[in-house]
């Protein structure tokens, strides 16, 4: 194990500053500084607040994670960093980064994809990939079904939102109930408590007539109005609103979309290995429903924990252990921060 | 001593080897691209070349000085970024100098002098300095005919800098060619004292002095194939 290489990784797309740290599919580090609370207020993130906070975190992540790790910039062989997809003015602190580092400790820099990374993480968990497989990322920011057929050069995108991110739903509906941002973890919460059948909520793009179109395709924009509807229509009643059964019919509509979209790719494609990333599959819900569902058709469902889950340095760190295995080539010292970065490409 | 010197507070992305010794400064290599908006691309395969074309490994190194701006956010934070990182792999010390201070102080010639660079959204970034070259009013953000009247109150009697090219109409003052954007020797002569003491390593905090547009994005774009 002592000589796979030490792989370092860097992530700013969005409001997380993460350092992580890899020897190989080992975790040594994974160091995180995050703006949320400044971004709270606003209900959504600020990117000029969030590139303001990843120049200031940075250096002490960087320091954190080393200590974390036990070594050096001396020891690293390869340093990673998101250069899309993001926010620009985000994306691009750490890439800037990532080659000031590179360059001083004279290393080899790969600019990655962050949703092929939130898939590469997984094989910190749950060790190597079995490709091909299918991968759900679902967060705030992107919501996507992908087929890994070969993560090292190139996923293909089957279908995404075409309005919402999953993650911005839970977001909205949190507001409108009156819960903090972001609005996973307290919907999570909340939907613990509530009778998840007691409102039909509609499932986007599940009809047989948007099948066609949009088969693997999502849309959560319109389940966000029914539920300011349904809230709204209640208020204006003055009566109650029953908060924990509303996040859990809520939440039950998005999981259910979520999973069956997933697992009918799997099936369609004769795929046995489901892979779920992004801070969505944090929610406890969403694992279990996959699971429960994927069990009847002897799909294995593979989903790394919380903390991995969500925007973290390790995810970036576990995709340049993979390509460095696998032989690929570094990215050049001007790699741009790509905002619209493709799926398809996974290095720069 | 041997500095690295980086400022892309301007469209000029600039980085510079200089040479520090008790009795001066002197530039060893020097790389500048004028393009607004590739200062992430542009910046560290300079670095790169600087040290290939003095000769030199980063290991050589012994401080780095960066410009603090202002300057448009996203760029500028290029800059800073690539000299806090790599100072801290070299455990050398950085040492921030105000940008405009490498525009305004060599081009004072015994009048006050406006110093002036583009800060967009029809505004300047500007500073004014003495005959001598010290800076008695600034930075600040503006428009033209704001900075332009202060300019005046303050005596100056030319302007230099990129934004004084830009709004020479408004601005209304006789503008000095050069130096049009930072000059990499100057900072590294302004850093020149607590380079040569040896003085602790400072945190490069920019000169912002806007805040932040407090719009609320709506997260990252959703990435459609
Ligand atoms: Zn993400």
């Amino acid at each position: 194990m002592a000589d796979e290489p030490l792989i370092l990784g860097i992530e700013t797309s969005c409001d997380e500053t993460g350092v992580g740290i890899v020897r190989g599919h080992t975790l040594l580090a994974d160091a995180l500084a995050s703006s949320v609370e400044e971004h709270a207020r606003f209900g959504g993130v600020v990117p000029e607040v969030a590139s303001r906070a990843h120049l200031e975190a940075i250096v002490p992540t960087m320091d954190r994670a080393l200590t974390e790790a036990g070594v050096t910039l001396a020891d690293i062989d390869a340093i990673a960093v998101t250069s899309g997809p993001g926010l620009a003015g985000a994306l691009l602190v750490g890439v800037a980064a990532a080659k000031g580092y590179a360059v001083a400790a004279e290393k080899p820099i790969y600019g990655v994809n962050h949703l092929a990374a939130h898939v590469a993480v997984d094989t910190l968990e749950h060790g190597p990939l079995p490709e091909p497989a299918i991968a759900l990322l679902v967060s705030g920011g992107h919501s996507s079904l992908l087929l890994v057929d070969d993560l090292a050069r190139g996923v293909t995108p089957l279908g995404a939102t075409i309005d919402d991110a999953a993650g911005e739903a839970f977001d909205k509906v949190a507001r409108l109930l009156g819960l903090p941002f972001p609005g996973g973890p307290p919907i999570d919460r909340e939907a613990r408590a509530g009778d998840a059948a007691s409102i039909a909520f509609p499932r986007g793009l599940t009809a047989a007539k948007d099948l066609a179109a949009h088969r693997y395709d999502f849309s959560f924009s319109g389940l966000k109005t029914a539920v300011a509807r349904w809230v709204e229509a209640r208020q204006r009643a003055g009566e109650p609103v029953p908060v924990a059964d509303v996040a859990a019919s809520f939440q039950e509509a998005v999981c259910d979309v979520l999973t069956s979209k997933a697992l009918a790719a799997c099936r369609a494609q004769g795929i046995e290995t489901l892979v779920i990333g992004g801070g969505v599959a944090a929610n406890s819900r969403l694992r279990a429903m996959a699971e429960q569902r994927a069990e009847k058709y002897g799909i294995r469902v593979r989903v790394p924990r919380p903390k991995l889950c969500t925007d973290n340095g390790a995810m970036v760190a576990a995709l340049g252990s993979h390509l460095v295995a696998a032989g690929v080539a570094p990215s050049r010292l001007d790699l741009p921060a790509d905002s619209a970065l493709p799926l398809t490409t996974v290095s720069v | 001593m041997l500095v690295l010197v980086v400022d892309s507070s301007t469209p000029a992305v600039t980085a510079a080897l200089v040479e520090v010794s008790a009795d001066g400064v002197a530039s060893r290599a020097h790389r500048c691209t004028v393009d607004a908006r590739a200062h992430g691309e542009l910046l560290a395969p300079q670095v790169d070349a600087v040290l290939a074309d003095a000769d030199a490994r980063p290991r050589d190194l012994d401080a780095i000085v960066a410009g603090l701006g202002p300057g448009p956010f996203t760029g500028l934070r290029v800059g800073l970024v690539t000299a806090a990182t790599m100072g801290q792999v070299l455990g050398i010390p950085t040492y921030g100098v105000c940008s405009l201070d490498a525009i305004g102080y060599p081009a004072a010639s015994g009048v006050p002098v406006l110093a002036a660079s583009d800060a967009r959204r029809k505004e300047l970034y500007w500073a004014v300095y003495d005959g001598t070259g010290q800076r008695i009013v600034g930075p600040e953000v503006s428009a033209p005919a704001v900075a332009a009247a202060r300019a005046r109150e303050l005596g100056a009697t030319i302007a230099v800098g990129d934004g004084a090219h830009r709004y020479a109409e408004v601005l209304d003052l006789p503008v000095r060619v050069e130096p049009r954007y930072p000059d990499a020797t100057v900072l590294a002569l302004l850093a020149a004292e607590r380079i040569r003491a040896g003085a602790s390593s400072e945190r490069l905090i920019p000169l912002y002095l806007r805040r932040p547009d407090a719009v609320a994005a709506t997260g990252r774009k959703p990435v459609l194939p």
